[in-house]
């Protein structure tokens, strides 16, 4: 059972404003995509678990891949999502495999963080995007870290490829002025508030 | 209402069959999207009470066209999400404004309970532009078989001085989970968490 890995590819979107006042620094998001081989594509395979361990070192690979192209440290990020596009040939569940090793990379690579990671996953052709949401790390209710990344491969998932992804973010949404929780005011204890 | 709505739209997905496997009973996910003005759209605004209001009525419209389409009872919803697309003439924190400030306490009283947190996506688009609509259990984050998602997408919204809002429902998880982790029965469904 060999996710082959074809290619990866990162985007980084750095925005500066969105008609509001310059942001200083910039609110960064970066996303890396994955691009590897279906053992599962074609068949109906009913154990699925044992590739969660098989895929955690290409999780923490990804991870720190994807912080070193935002030039991040660890402390610097405060918001992260994941997500996952199954090529035509596999099915729904083979998306989320990912969910333990994307998860626990990112927990681990930024320092045993309490928030859930949010993610959305689907089945789809060669060249389809994905909305990675985003909140924050530590306490999932901080309203000013909702967010989103849109990625997107060009020539990838072909029918029996999975398109694996993480994003991160270094801060909230540039102009946030929604209320609620601040990510000042966290505990940071039970992952929520 | 606040929403100058220009058109709904509602998709219920049924799946029958996975890798020629019968899913049975079938797994069902509905999106219900709503098209709007955008009040506040070719301007920078500080106040943006106008969208939130809107979106307390929007989650109660949405959810509850979205539990009527699934023909269910709302206590029979189990995991939920929401998502926006603001047009160009608008800014990221008006789907802010509207997805998370007052629009998940309706979407709550439209499937019943909802301890956990509603997942939500937001980006600006054009017309035609899709939105996943990130999908976790309504009561409990970590039920691991209802981590999903759900694409919302019209051809003709959002225009430049629109926001298309989608909010999504269904009455079951993926078709054949079996990642381990939380199920949905197991979940004690107060902490939000587990």
């Amino acid at each position: 059972m060999a996710f082959e890995l074809r290619k990866t590819q990162i985007t980084i979107d750095t925005t500066h404003h969105d008609g509001g006042e310059l942001a200083t620094p910039p609110y960064l998001r970066g996303g890396i995509c994955a691009v590897v081989k279906n053992p599962f594509a074609g068949k109906y395979v009913k154990d699925l678990q044992p590739a969660m361990d098989t895929l955690k070192p290409l999780g923490i690979q990804l991870a720190k891949e994807l912080l070193a192209a935002m030039r991040c440290e660890a402390a610097d990020i405060e918001a992260y999502g994941k997500g996952a596009i199954v090529g035509a040939a596999g099915e729904l569940e083979h998306g989320a495999i990912w969910h333990v090793p994307g998860g626990y990379a990112m927990r681990e690579l930024l320092g045993e963080t309490k928030a859930i990671v949010p993610s959305s996953k689907k089945v789809a052709v060669m060249g389809a995007s994905i909305d990675i949401p985003l909140a924050h790390i530590n306490a999932a209710y901080v309203r000013s870290h909702f967010s989103a990344l849109e990625l997107q491969v060009p020539d990838g998932p072909k029918p029996d490829e999975l398109v694996f992804c993480l994003a991160m973010a270094n801060g909230g949404r540039i102009h946030s002025r929604m209320g609620g929780l601040e990510a000042s005011d966290i505990k940071g204890e039970d992952g929520l508030r | 209402m606040k929403a100058n709505v220009r058109k709904y739209a509602v998709t219920v997905e049924e799946t029958c069959q996975e890798m020629n496997r019968e899913v049975n009973p079938s797994t069902r996910k509905a999106v219900a999207i709503a098209v709007i003005e955008n009040p506040l759209r070719g301007e920078f605004a500080d106040d943006l009470e106008v969208l939130m209001e809107i979106g307390a009525e929007l989650g109660d419209v949405l959810g509850r066209k979205a539990v009527t389409a699934l023909g269910i009872e709302p206590g029979e919803a189990q995991s939920f999400g929401k998502a926006a697309i603001v047009g160009e003439g608008g800014e990221l924190e008006h789907a802010a404004a509207i997805l998370h400030p007052r629009l998940g306490k309706p979407l709550r009283a439209a499937v019943e309970k909802g301890a956990a947190l509603v997942p939500s996506s937001k980006k600006m688009g054009a017309a035609g532009t899709p939105i996943d609509v990130p999908l976790g259990h309504k009561d409990a984050a970590y039920v691991r078989s209802h981590f999903d998602g759900i694409e919302a997408r019209l051809h003709d919204a959002p225009r430049g001085g629109e926001i298309l809002v989608a909010i999504a429902v269904t009455d079951s998880g993926r078709p054949f989970p079996r990642v381990g982790g939380l199920l949905h029965e197991e979940a004690v469904g107060e902490d939000g968490l587990r």
